[in-house]
């Protein structure tokens, strides 16, 4: 058995180092981040052409028909190179809640794939925290519409997304499972307003305000009162994706650090010849590497269609937790080693910081899904 | 194993499982899984077992007596093996002697050596740090001189594990040359019943004397017994040190201690409720298993792309740091999770054949000593600084 990858999994890895190393560099990042949309619609059409955005589509949906290992080697790219396009709130998020809602949804898979259509998940709440289940946006069923009143929170690409994918409450408490529902809105909706935003690591998100927008219950994707499922199954792959961007910023700031130690001197010798600075940058390889292996094993592990339900909990949540706290550790000490350097905005380092520090608060911190394994039965090995 | 494997490997996994669990004898199972101290009988017993099942020595070549499993079936042996409540296999012959004369030795030394290694008919010791020579290593100043077809050796050797037990040791001596520190150090092979040997132990904080101080007053070894040439002796530890990179990382012993943690936190209360319902307490637990989790998930990424010809990088020394800091956080949590009978000092319980009535849960009484002797587990075998420093050698090349 093989834990590294097939020869297609590898073309594809190269392919992604290949095109993001020549078509992304950091000053141009630093422009796009700058401009009125905050991304470039013509990377996101070369996405399209390279087959990134039908990366987890079945073939007869124009697909590539991967799965979270080929999801985890795109997203490790886009760590590396910080890249700002919407892939996650699209593809990860967006396509992946349009798979697991079933087969008549092709269509629109194959018209994501296309980059003709871009979607944002617009799910978490205010007040939920980290609590998938936590939704209090009411569906009020009006004939054969509903009638979505709530507010949503740091929806991601929420401003670029022709659709935006709502979670309401059809039925039941707020904070039950049971009762949310999943409702394609176009944009354009009447009653919908966005407070569009850049995110600290130079994204673009918005709060959501719905104020009676009316959906056709043809809108409904998957079914009625059963959205959790489909949630929690895309949030497992949401957070293997994350750390796997994650793994790929934490090598970038590895890199650098590296090379910084190796070639400033100061006291008349490279800082890297100081004991005190190796170890510390041996600390920071170590929490990588150990991140590494796990974010690549719970890629297998949700790739693979046999695998139990609580693995794939399981496994998804320890990958969060090794990228949340080897981020953190591996960003704090790049700016550290760099010195005053590592404070400027003109050195990558910061902004890589930035974004691990992000993903860390994204769908579950470090501490929310340490206590998320700790609850669920491990299943007997 | 809770990272995944295919069917294959998941099949290869359940035999050794079953093997190992039916094969411990009861009476060194219940030793083990009460945390007694084991006796040298202990070790051998269990060894032979191993042996005549041919996996004592799974990593060394088919024709002298390995299995030919490839790197991951052996990193799937080792944690299975480590899981196992049996006596842990001592190393310094089928890991650390072992190979070293399989790649180094003449016929005559490996056609001597090694079946009496796989019969455990000799207990080898290492004869590597000195009083002035510890993470120093290529400082140390135990002579051999030659003297016709014999090397006179003086000198001191220490933290010697079991040499009380052992028939030979192997050690790294000064010999004569020029140049740096390193290579005038040579490799020897020395029988414990010289004349002129003398073993004093060491007594350890936790009460224990597993350690020894070896003192050499002119000790005559035959030069039939160097391993290889004069002065390659710093080559042939370093090959030994890069050996048999993934059983460093312990992963099956810390799945064990896991286990047990697990088990006993459920027995324990705090607040009328079991100790491992106590949001604090459980934290602590989830951060030490998804720790072990990337350790295991780590061993066996290594394993697998562990390639033949491969110059081995800093592979070995990560898991052996990371490896250490998990199995001092268990043994840390298991005397903590004890509360208040952490603190009786029952020295007679650990010997066997002692029948009393132990003071506090039966459970207890070896906890805080294994977390007392556990701290060597970062010293040892090259501390977890210096381990740091050869990681950054790799990195930076300084």
């Amino acid at each position: 058995m093989d834990f590294s990858l097939s020869e297609e999994q590898r073309l594809l890895a190269e392919s992604v180092a290949r095109f993001l190393e020549k078509e992304y560099p950091f000053e141009k990042r630093r422009a796009l981040i700058a401009s009125e949309l905050g991304f470039s619609r013509d990377v996101w059409r070369q996405f399209a052409e390279l087959g990134w955005l039908g990366i987890g589509s079945p073939e007869e949906a124009g697909g590539l028909g991967g799965g979270a290992v080929e999801s985890a080697i795109v997203m490790e790219g886009i760590g590396r190179h910080l890249v700002v396009e919407p892939y996650f709130s699209t593809v990860i998020l967006g396509a992946g809640l349009l798979r697991q809602a079933g087969p008549k949804l092709a269509p629109l898979l194959a018209e994501l794939g296309e980059g003709r259509l871009m979607l944002a998940l617009a799910h978490t709440e205010p007040k939920a925290r980290f609590d998938l289940a936590h939704v209090e946006t009411r569906a009020e069923r009006a004939g054969g519409s509903f009638k979505l009143s709530g507010h949503k929170a740091v929806v991601l690409g929420a401003a670029s997304a022709d659709h935006l994918i709502v979670s309401a409450r059809t039925s039941g408490a707020v904070a039950e499972a049971a009762g949310i529902t999943l409702f394609l809105v176009p944009k354009s909706a009447g009653g919908l307003s966005l407070l569009p935003y850049r995110t600290a690591c130079g994204q673009r998100a918005a709060e959501v305000k719905l104020a009676g927008v009316v959906v056709e219950a043809g809108q409904i994707l998957g079914a009625l009162d059963g959205a959790a499922v489909l949630l929690e199954r895309t949030a497992e792959e949401a957070l293997v994706a994350l750390a796997a961007e994650a793994v790929g910023a934490m090598a970038a700031l590895l890199a650098m650090t590296r090379e910084y130690l190796k070639t400033r001197k100061q006291f008349g010798v490279p800082i890297g010849s100081f004991q005190v600075l190796q170890h510390r940058l041996v600390d920071m390889f170590m929490a990588h590497e150990l991140a590494r292996s796990t974010s690549e094993a719970a890629a297998r592990v949700l790739g693979d269609a046999a695998s139990l339900a609580a693995d794939r909990a399981r496994m998804a949540a320890a990958a969060k937790v090794q990228a949340g706290r080897a981020g953190r550790l591996v960003g704090q000490e790049a700016v550290q080693l760099h010195g005053g350097m590592g404070m400027t905005d003109e050195l990558a380092v910061g902004h890589y910081f930035k974004r691990l520090t992000m993903i860390d608060a994204m769908f579950g911190n470090a501490d929310h899904h340490q206590r998320r394994f700790a609850e669920l039965e491990a299943a007997p090995a | 194993m809770r990272v995944q494997l295919d069917s294959a490997h998941t099949a290869f996994r359940d035999e050794v499982r079953r093997f190992l669990d039916a094969s411990v004898p009861r009476d060194i199972r219940d030793k083990v899984e009460a945390g007694k101290r084991l006796g040298k009988e202990d070790h051998v017993v269990w060894q032979r077992i191993l042996h005549r099942k041919g996996w004592l020595a799974p990593g060394w070549p088919v024709e002298h007596g390995g299995t030919g499993w490839g790197p991951l079936k052996r990193a799937i042996f080792e944690a299975e093996l480590g899981a196992t409540p049996a006596p842990p296999v001592i190393a310094f012959g089928v890991t650390m002697v072992g190979p070293v004369i399989i790649a180094f030795g003449n016929a005559a030394q490996k056609k001597r050596y090694l079946p009496r290694i796989l019969a455990s008919e000799d207990w080898w010791c290492q004869g590597y740090s000195e009083p002035e020579a510890g993470s120093d290593l290529a400082a140390l100043k135990t002579r051999a001189e030659p003297e016709g077809d014999h090397y006179i050796v003086n000198g001191s050797k220490t933290w010697t594990t079991y040499a009380q037990y052992a028939d030979m040791i192997f050690c790294l001596v000064r010999t004569a040359g020029a140049g740096k520190k390193q290579e005038s150090i040579s490799f020897l092979l020395i029988d414990m019943r010289s004349p002129g040997i003398a073993v004093t132990p060491i007594v350890t904080m936790d009460g224990g004397a597993e350690v020894n101080t070896v003192f050499f007053d002119d000790v005559r070894v035959p030069k039939a017994n160097l391993i290889g040439e004069e002065g390659k002796g710093w080559t042939y530890a370093k090959y030994l040190l890069a050996h048999e990179r993934t059983g460093i990382a312990r992963v099956g012993l810390s799945t064990r201690l896991l286990a047990k943690l697990k088990r006993i936190a459920a027995q324990e209360l705090s607040r009328g409720r079991p100790l491992g319902e106590d949001p604090e307490f459980r934290a602590k637990i989830a951060a030490v298993e998804i720790d072990l989790l990337a350790l295991e998930a780590t061993v066996l990424r290594i394993a697998s792309t562990q390639g033949a010809g491969k110059p081995p990088g800093p592979e070995s020394s990560i898991l052996k740091i990371k490896g250490s800091l998990v199995q001092q956080a268990l043994t840390e949590l298991l005397t903590e999770a004890i509360g208040v009978y952490a603190l009786p000092y029952q020295p007679e319980w650990f010997e066997p054949g002692w029948n009393g009535e132990p003071v506090g849960p039966d459970y207890a009484p070896s906890l805080a000593s294994h977390y007392f002797n556990w701290r060597k587990v970062s010293i040892y075998g090259g501390s977890n600084e210096i381990q740091r420093n050869i990681i950054a050698k790799h990195m930076l090349g300084f």
